[in-house]
């Protein structure tokens, strides 16, 4: 019978030796093998003089003094809280422009009312449209740069369908929604290679940043949050680390807006 | 315990190695690191905890991602010094073959390579910052692995002749 460190050693476990990764018990099999064969301990000596040449290159960058650009202090506009940002924004935060005004207080379990409208209506969609079989989407994913310059144009700023294949979620499509207020949406729909679905909304809204926020039911949850004067709605199974990992992979593709030197 | 502020600072050396040599060029580098921690004081409150460090390399490697998809719109320039001088302590390979090897990867072998070799992190934290099984990372790393010794070895005797 073969034992278990009798067994060939593969290309990948030459590559985890070389990096660390291997248990200790296959550790000392690779190394008896590589006594044997003199071919793949040329290639192991390769790798890691490769390691060493790269290592040796850059390890000055990491020494030098940082330069004052990256001096975290000047970026202090950038790191203020939500909440702080939300107190000095009390004097006017009006949610929505043309909604009733809405004045943010300082209690970070109360949502605003129409940021909650919002994500209600968002979480609403994704329970009716998800479970459509034949018409889930008004413009299909095959058409998706139409569809990004028609939800672009009606929802008034350049919006991207994220993309959220590392979640194994194919696009599946997106369509237009009006809001409480009158104004126009964007819903995107996702699949899962087990037919699960995910949605995502967005809109512009006038208000502070917001953390992520979850909203669960039964068998619908939502993620939800105010960037750059655009709310997001992420909805889909109440499970809630996956719907954080779909909303984290969402935000991550929102383009950045540096904003050194304020403040 | 140390703040999320102070660890950021901490990870910023690293942070600047990393961008180093990903771009070969060092305002680019910089200006990387910058976008990178302004983007991470301003999502402090998306950050759910965990390993601040990986998610400083997801947030560059993005930003990245994004500069060179903006580039690729444009003619593509390398541009490599041509007055480094070759590693002193190391005359069989120098500083400049490697990077010009490490230039001629495609973008993920590049990330995934330099994640592993030069920051030392875990395959499982590379497949996390890049969005891949485990198993995807240690083929982009065995990848890279082959095209820098082949990139190395047909180089320098062509090379060493010009000399």
């Amino acid at each position: 019978m073969m034992r278990d460190n009798d067994l060939p050693v593969t290309e990948d476990e030459l590559h985890a030796y070389v990096d660390g990764e291997l248990p200790a018990d296959r550790r000392t099999t690779v190394e008896a093998w590589l006594a044997k064969h003199p071919d793949d301990a040329a290639r192991v000596a390769a790798w890691r003089l490769q390691a060493d040449v790269i290592r040796a290159r850059y390890a000055d960058v990491a020494t030098q003094a940082i330069p004052a650009k990256l001096n975290l202090a000047r970026m202090s506009y950038a790191s203020r809280p939500w909440k702080a940002a939300a107190a000095a924004a009390v004097v006017a935060a009006f949610f929505l422009g043309g909604f009733a005004g809405w004045m943010a207080r300082d209690t970070s379990g109360d949502l605003p009312t129409a940021f909650q409208q919002l994500t209600a209506q968002a979480l609403d969609a994704h329970k009716v449209y998800a479970v459509e079989v034949r018409h889930p989407v008004e413009v299909a994913a095959s058409d998706a740069e139409h569809l990004q310059q028609w939800l672009s144009k009606r929802v008034g700023y350049p919006l991207r369908a994220p993309n959220l294949e590392s979640q194994g979620l194919h696009l599946i499509g997106g369509r237009l929604l009006p809001t409480p207020t009158g104004t126009a949406a964007a819903f995107f729909m996702y699949e899962n290679a087990s037919g699960e679905r995910f949605t995502f909304y967005c809109t512009r809204a006038a208000g502070p940043n917001t953390a992520m926020r979850y909203s669960g039911e039964d068998k619908a949850a939502a993620i939800y949050w105010v960037d750059d004067n655009i709310v997001y709605v992420i909805s889909g199974a109440s499970e809630r680390k996956q719907l954080w990992q779909v909303a984290r992979a969402a935000y991550d593709q929102l383009e950045p807006r540096v904003t050194d030197e304020r403040g | 315990m140390i703040g999320f502020k102070e660890e950021v600072q901490l990870a910023i050396p690293a942070l600047r190695r990393y961008a180093r040599a990903l771009t070969h060029d060092a305002d680019v580098a910089d200006d990387l690191v910058q976008d990178t921690l302004v983007r991470a004081l301003r999502s402090q409150h998306l950050f759910l905890g965990g390993e601040l460090r990986s998610w400083l390399y997801t947030i560059l490697t993005n930003l990245n991602r994004n500069r060179l998809r903006s580039l690729a719109r444009r003619p593509a320039i390398t541009v490599i010094g041509d007055n480094d001088a070759p590693g002193a302590s190391n005359p069989d390979v120098g500083g400049r073959d490697i990077e010009r090897a490490l230039a001629g990867l495609v973008e993920e072998q590049r990330t995934a390579l330099l994640l592993v070799v030069l920051e030392g992190l875990s395959y499982r934290e590379v497949a996390e910052v890049q969005g891949v099984p485990i198993g995807t990372v240690m083929s982009r790393v065995a990848r890279a692995r082959l095209q820098i010794k082949t990139y190395l070895e047909d180089e320098r005797p062509m090379l060493r002749r010009v000399k």
